[in-house]
């Protein structure tokens, strides 16, 4: 595990022909037909006098380790995959849509409903957006609030992978203490933010309430244990043969075949290439804090295990570093045309009064614009794209969801692995099927 | 041979053999429903969880519960299946797993001159189902069966996550019975006999196989065991994470219930068979105690609690192990556990022989190092050898497959 001293900088872009070479050869589609990508990797499709050993097997949408509705059509030859591809939509609800018929307030309590699992980025990226068009800057608290809280969010979206990728590998104990673990942190979310999860907290214009009355204790609570309980993490599975043995050089991707497919997160920093959008392009106040990228030497399950487990202890030296620099002030910006009045002034003001039913009747009007936001979700660059006419709701909303294009890497890494192996790679990329599908 | 068969064979004779019989069916029956509840409430304990609390006291009918909710289920089978074979199948885990109990000595004072012979209104008897002289042989007879009744679920459900479960069951099996098979042999070698009975007796007195064979035929039937058991970390066959349920994926109601149940009982049975062969079976102190405390009370105490600790071990190993992939199992097998076992085999026999001829034992164990050493590591080369000449090959075909393919008009 090295940090972010020796990076290997890709800055030729030809070397990233060799990368669609291989990934050509895999059979990965890109942006290929079906057909011609057979074509050109060479494929053969098995003939009843041929290849007839040949089997298809469809693996999900209902099957208990593709992290819900995911469906792989895989190519066997006995156990070894031939060719694999994903396929999506199961749980395709088209939200990105839905968004366009809600105004910029009600935005959050779509977009959070993306990724289940770290809800708190979708609508960080979502808010900075806004704000974006807006032109507004949030209060220096909120701004604290956001990180903290998407931090814990980090964390809990971890564990998750802890728990799953211990499950989907057979140690079944692992998913009740990846659990156990993420419950203390939600416990946490849900004290601030009422939820566990689909929390729609952060809003454009800050945060939707104060950190309540003794955060810093509950907070402490599910922080202070942690370190202990990842130190276990690594005696049952870090240092474990059987685990060992299963993850390395399992799913083996370079750092040019991730930037040819625009795969990000751990994925990207397990092959040795530092990005990470808190460090690379900081928003909110990532640049003020002190913490490492981590990242990978070999591209395979195993960096990613080791990558994400290292996170958690990062995020915990983060939560420590907001705790102690955690500034007083508003939560949320006070700009009537934007954010609500609180409820003791709509008693004594007019003004407060219809400011408050404007905003949640028609809600509040955007500048005409276009803007992306990106920040580094647990899963890797998660990106909101907004086209705003001028009203109070957007023209067109595209998230760029890390989840969705990482699993573009699966046909990749799943070339030549046993069926095993097919669980631990999706695993280690950790979709989340609802932020995939949207 | 038991002493009870050697005579008349009368209606006393057969009374006995009956209650016996009776007994044993009904102590595993009720052994596998406990050990059922204690796997899924140590498990329980060791993941934080509070695990089955509704089915009377501390969740114990709990397996009770669940046989009567399978036993009122639909039968399915599925419509490409082969209906012969497909309802035959259970009955083949199912049976051999009973079927080796019957070898397993649970009580009888092997004291001193004493071979475990009981007195049971006025005839005597040995506390075992059956003593055949092929003893330890049934048991690996039935164990072979047993990966019938596995191989034909899976072939006959007409399905696909299954077959791929037999295929692994039978290469599984197949190969950890070679490691089981050799580790039983060098006890074979110290007991000089196949009878369950005359291998316990030959560990009367705290001679146990365990040390007496050197630790190492125990460590490598222990986790041929598990294998042969398909238990975790071994459990590829029935791998819920990557092939839904295994073999028995297609399975309900009652037929999936004998599957689970001969998969217990396998454990339960296959933890008395290690106790048997290396652990002395019932042997223990009995503190010159005659009588019935010395016939049946300690002994029964010594072998069930033996028993519990192995059982303990095997919930352990399920709570604590990730899963092996399927080349990594074969590469255990083969190339770890059988070279073992054959290489310890031999090592006992020589120093066996030693003994009735009375050669030096320095030289006779430095000899033998040396041979062992030498052959491991020609063992080693040869596993080298093989992986390089594998990688190179793939390589080469990697190359070929790559080259005639122009990426210039991808992008």
């Amino acid at each position: 595990m090295t940090t972010t001293e020796d990076i290997p900088q890709i800055t030729d872009l030809d070397s990233l022909d060799g990368a669609i070479a291989r990934l050509v050869a895999d059979n990965s589609v890109l942006h290929l037909s079906q057909s011609e990508a057979e074509e050109r990797s060479g494929y053969q499709a098995p003939t009843a006098d041929g290849m007839g050993e040949r089997m298809i097997m469809n693996m999900g949408p209902q099957h208990p380790s593709t992290h819900g509705v995911l469906r792989i059509v895989l190519e066997l030859e006995g156990e070894v995959i031939i060719r694999s591809k994903p396929i999506i939509g199961y749980l395709h609800t088209g939200m990105e849509k839905t968004g366009e018929e809600l105004s910029y307030l009600q935005g959050p309590t779509n977009v959070t409903r993306m990724d289940y699992a770290s809800p708190l980025f979708t609508e960080l990226a979502f808010a900075l957006a806004v704000e974006q068009l807006l032109g507004i800057e949030v209060p220096e608290r909120a701004r604290w609030i956001r990180m903290l809280m998407c931090e814990a969010n980090r964390i809990s979206s971890h564990m998750l992978f802890m728990a799953t990728n211990g499950m989907d590998l057979g140690a079944v104990s692992m998913m009740l203490y990846g659990w156990r673990e993420r419950e203390e942190v939600l416990r946490f979310l849900e004290l601030v933010t009422g939820l566990r999860m689909n929390h729609n907290y952060i809003r454009p214009g800050g945060v939707a309430a104060d950190l309540p009355d003794g955060w810093k204790g509950s907070l402490q609570r599910a922080i202070d244990p942690l370190p202990e309980r990842l130190d276990e993490f690594d005696i049952l599975m870090t240092g474990q043969p059987i685990w060992r043995e299963r993850l390395q050089g399992v799913g083996v991707i370079t750092a040019e075949e991730c930037l040819t497919l625009g795969v990000t997160g751990p994925i990207l920093r397990s092959t040795g290439y530092a990005w990470d959008l808190r460090k690379d392009m900081p928003y909110l106040h990532y640049d003020e804090l002190d913490f490492d990228v981590l990242v990978g030497s070999y591209g395979d399950c195993f960096d990613r295990y080791a990558i994400r487990l290292n996170e958690i202890r990062e995020s915990i030296g983060m939560i420590r570093q907001i705790v102690d620099r955690m500034p007083g002030g508003d939560y949320k910006i006070q700009d009537k045309k934007v954010t609500p009045p609180p409820r003791a002034r709509i008693d004594e003001s007019m003004e407060a009064l219809i400011h408050h039913f404007k905003i949640f009747t028609e809600g509040f009007k955007v500048p005409a614009g276009e803007t992306y936001a990106a920040v580094e979700s647990p899963r890797g660059e998660l990106g909101v794209y907004i086209v705003s006419d001028g009203s109070a709701r957007p023209h067109r909303m595209h998230v760029r969801a890390p989840s969705f294009i990482n699993l573009q890497s699966m046909p990749h890494m799943m070339r030549n692995s046993l069926l095993a192996d097919t669980v631990a790679i999706v695993s280690s990329v950790d979709p989340i099927m609802g932020e995939v599908d949207r | 041979m038991d002493p009870l068969l050697s005579g008349d064979i009368g209606f006393a004779e057969i009374l006995i053999v009956l209650i016996k019989v009776l007994i044993a069916f009904a102590g595993l029956m009720v052994g596998v429903m406990l050990m059922v509840w204690f796997e899924r409430k140590l498990v329980a304990d060791m993941q934080n969880r509070i695990g089955p609390n509704r089915a009377g006291p501390f969740g114990i009918l709990q397996t009770l519960a669940d046989g009567i909710k399978l036993f009122f289920k639909e039968e399915l089978s599925p419509a490409k299946s082969d209906p012969f074979v497909y309802r035959l199948a259970p009955f083949l885990a199912l049976v051999p797993a009973f079927l080796v109990f019957s070898v397993i000595p649970i009580a009888g004072n092997f004291s001193g001159d004493n071979t475990g012979v009981v007195t049971i209104a006025g005839h005597e008897t040995l506390m075992q189902v059956a003593d055949p002289q092929i003893g330890i042989l049934l048991v690996l007879a039935m164990s072979s069966i047993a990966v019938y009744g596995i191989m034909l679920a899976g072939w006959a459900s007409g399905s696909k996550y299954p077959l791929l479960g037999s295929v692994r069951a039978s290469a599984q099996m197949v190969s950890y019975e070679a490691a089981l098979g050799l580790s039983i042999a060098t006890v074979l070698l110290l007991a000089g006999a196949l009878s369950t009975n005359l291998i316990v007796n030959e560990q009367a007195g705290g001679r146990w196989n365990l040390w007496m064979t050197g630790l190492v035929p125990f460590v490598v039937f222990l986790i041929a065991a598990t294998a042969e058991l398909n238990r975790p970390p071994f459990d590829l066959v029935e791998a819920e994470q990557e092939l839904v349920g295994g073999f028995h994926t297609e399975y309900t109601a009652l037929r999936f219930a004998m599957f689970f149940l001969a998969e217990f009982m396998n454990v339960v049975t296959m933890s008395a068979v290690i106790v048997t062969l290396f652990l002395g079976g019932p042997n223990g102190p009995l503190f010159g105690i005659t009588g019935w405390v010395s016939d049946y009370l300690l002994p029964s105490i010594y072998f069930f609690g033996k028993l519990f600790i192995l059982l303990f071990v095997f919930v352990w190993f399920r709570a604590t192990l990730p899963r092996f992939r399927y080349d990594q199992l074969m590469d255990l097998g083969w190339k770890l556990l059988i070279p073992l076992s054959l290489g310890w085999f031999l090592l006992v026999a020589t120093v066996q022989v030693s003994q009735d001829q009375g050669w030096n034992p320095i030289v006779v164990v430095t000899s033998v190092v040396v041979i062992g050493v030498l052959g491991a590591s020609l063992l080693r080369l040869s596993i080298r050898t093989g992986n390089f000449r594998r990688t190179e090959e793939s390589e080469e075909a990697e190359d070929s497959h790559m080259s005639p393919k122009d990426p210039g008009g991808v992008r």
